[in-house]
């Protein structure tokens, strides 16, 4: 692996990004973007356990007997969890509440399973952490953007500050009702994913099929 | 033929290697619209048919008149009926041109009734024109397909199932919404897996419930609520709807608040004869979804309920209120979006007519099932579809073992 750190820590933004990409943690980008303090202590968690995993995973990787390998990368990332869950619930307690489950099924997170099987038993200690971050990090400016465009137009904030005042308040703006609802995310990452295919045409798979030319111009 | 002359001397502008290539689809658009298209098939097999896509189409927006003209008539009744019974003063710039044409707003007079209500459907129908429009004629440069006339369609059918009282730019946000998401991103006519005009209108339905449900939408005068048919029957049962001045042939006929043109099931009935008179619905979805709706209404009829008064909705009922006669004639029949097997379309039709029953009875949180229940259909047909030709590939394995 001749990775440069940088490397590891650019790609997974937009050119191997686990969410546009790989299609992976869909259902925590779903569930906690609807506003964008949730998103970035989201994204926060994500990337802290995915890189300190990714090095605990990394450093023990020649002991780990290959048979029993998800089970110890599973006790490895659930002491993760519980940790960032207690923080959490010490120091942002209402956070933590709306979050609920959310923070617990990191645990099953596919980006942090992915990269300790995939980068972490393969890899030294910080070039997988390293990796760890950066995919973390790629996983957070998609449910940034995600939980940017949810919080404003469903809410008309940012942060809970008021940015676009909603006719309820006695603004102008009538607050979009669907993109508080979690299957709004959707259609969001689907226009993300869309535009950053657009932008890299490189990353659009091939066809599986042709369709029969029935008429020539 | 000074027309097809102007054409003639434009095409060569238009086409490879023409000055304004890029804009040929525009320019096919217009030229298709005014005559036929010329795109014939170049390969096997050779079948010859009158019947193309251009045709389909102008039957189905043919189809709709009858619901347009209750769209003006019921519309303007409603409103003019509304202000009469409440005195609440006629104001905006429609009042402003009634009153200076001399039509006024008599709720008997059935021309005062059709001009108010032509000026609702108006603004509505040329902003869906517009903003769909636009997006269409976008995608179809950059793909490089062609402006399709199902437009035409889906526009028709949008506007008819919104009520009258959408503020425009809604109106736009929905349609621009069902033309990209629910048609265009997957490759656009003909490949669209959900009926676009319904895409449209579902998102407008989750985005901004106050202005789409609820019983102040309906008529369009402010400050006046009149619940729909189906929102009394929720709350006090189907019976009680004539002491609220609903009668079945009221609702048949379509003089109850609705969205402008799902009211009238008269109207919608003379459409779906009209397309499966000419073959362009298949008789089998329309025969499945009536099947459907009226076997699990009989049942729930039969089932009973002490607390939910919609289970002793009879299916004639179920057939006259809300949308469900205009989602039988024109959206459950569309051709791209249902099950294109026999069998297939028989059970695609019952599945939406049991949704809807399900989701108007027994689903507490929407009173109207009949868009919802199509979209949750339209999911299923390539499903239902496979399922149906691999019955038929089995069948056929075991005649020949």
């Amino acid at each position: 692996m001749a990775q440069t750190t940088r490397d590891l820590l650019v790609d997974p933004m937009v050119d191997n990004n686990p969410i546009t990409l790989q299609v992976l943690g869909i259902c925590s980008a779903l569930a906690v973007t609807s506003s964008l303090t949730v998103s970035a202590v989201m994204a926060l968690a994500v990337t802290l356990v995915t890189g300190f995993s990714g090095f605990f995973i990394s450093c023990i990787r020649n002991q780990i007997p290959s048979s029993i390998r998800i089970i110890v990368q599973m006790v490895i990332i659930a002491s993760l969890v519980i940790l960032v869950d207690q923080v959490l619930k010490a120091f942002a307690y209402e956070i933590s509440k709306t979050l609920s489950v959310f923070v617990g099924l990191i645990i099953t997170n596919c980006i942090v399973m992915g990269r300790a099987e995939a980068f972490a038993m393969k890899n030294p200690p910080v070039a997988s952490f390293m990796d760890g971050i950066g995919n973390g990090l790629g996983y957070s400016l998609i449910l940034l953007m995600v939980g940017f465009v949810r919080e404003l137009f469903g809410a008309g904030t940012l942060f809970g500050i008021t940015i676009l005042p909603s006719v309820n308040n006695g603004g102008w703006y009538v607050p979009n009702g669907m993109l508080l609802l979690p299957p709004s995310a959707f259609f969001v990452i689907g226009l993300i994913i869309w535009a950053f295919r657009a932008w890299k045409p490189e990353q659009v798979e091939k066809r599986e099929y042709k369709i029969q030319e029935a008429e020539a111009h | 033929m000074g027309a097809r002359n102007f054409f003639d001397r434009l095409e060569p502008h238009f086409v490879n290697g023409g000055k304004y290539e890029k804009y040929f689809p525009l320019y096919e658009m217009v030229e298709s619209f005014v005559y036929t298209p010329k795109t014939v098939t170049k390969a096997a097999p050779h079948a010859r048919s009158f019947i193309d896509m251009k045709r389909i189409m102008i039957y189905v927006v043919v189809a709709t008149i009858p619901c347009i003209m209750m769209a003006f008539y019921n519309t303007g009744f409603q409103a003019n009926a509304a202000m009469a019974a409440t005195g609440i003063e006629p104001s905006g710039w429609r009042a402003a041109v009634l009153t200076a044409l001399g039509i006024g707003f008599n709720p008997d007079n059935v021309f005062a009734n059709m001009a108010h209500g032509f000026m609702y459907f108006l603004p509505i129908y040329v902003v869906t024109l517009v903003a769909g429009g636009v997006c269409e004629v976008i995608f179809s440069i950059i793909r490089g397909h062609e402006v399709n006339e199902g437009f035409l369609v889906t526009s028709m059918l949008y506007v008819l199932i919104l009520p009258a009282s959408t503020p425009l730019w809604q109106v736009a946000l929905g349609i621009i919404f069902g033309v990209v998401i629910g048609k265009e991103v997957f490759g656009g006519t003909g490949k669209n897996f959900l009926n676009p005009a319904l895409v449209g209108r579902a998102f407008l339905y989750f985005a901004y419930p106050a202005q789409m449900s609820g019983d102040s939408v309906w008529v369009p005068v402010d400050g006046y609520s009149g619940a729909t048919a189906l929102a009394i029957s929720a709350s006090d049962g189907y019976q009680t709807l004539a002491a609220n001045g609903m009668t079945w042939w009221d609702s048949f006929l379509g003089f109850v608040p609705g969205s402008m043109g799902e009211t009238s099931t008269l109207a919608a009935l003379i459409g779906v004869a009209f397309l499966m008179l000419t073959k362009i619905a298949n008789w089998r979805l329309v025969a499945g979804c009536l099947l459907g709706m009226i076997a699990f209404s009989g049942l729930l009829n039969i089932i009973g309920s002490d607390t939910n008064p919609m289970f002793a909705m009879p299916w004639y009922w179920h057939l006259v209120i809300g949308g469900y006669a205009f989602g039988l004639a024109f959206m459950v029949v569309e051709p791209v979006s249902a099950s294109h097997t026999n069998m297939g379309r028989w059970i695609y039709g019952a599945l939406i007519g049991f949704m809807v029953v399900m989701i108007r009875v027994i689903n507490p949180a929407f009173p109207e099932g009949m868009m919802l229940a199509i979209l949750f259909a339209n999911i299923f047909a390539p499903l239902i579809d496979h399922f149906v030709v691999q019955a038929n590939i089995k069948r056929r394995a075991k005649r020949y073992v």
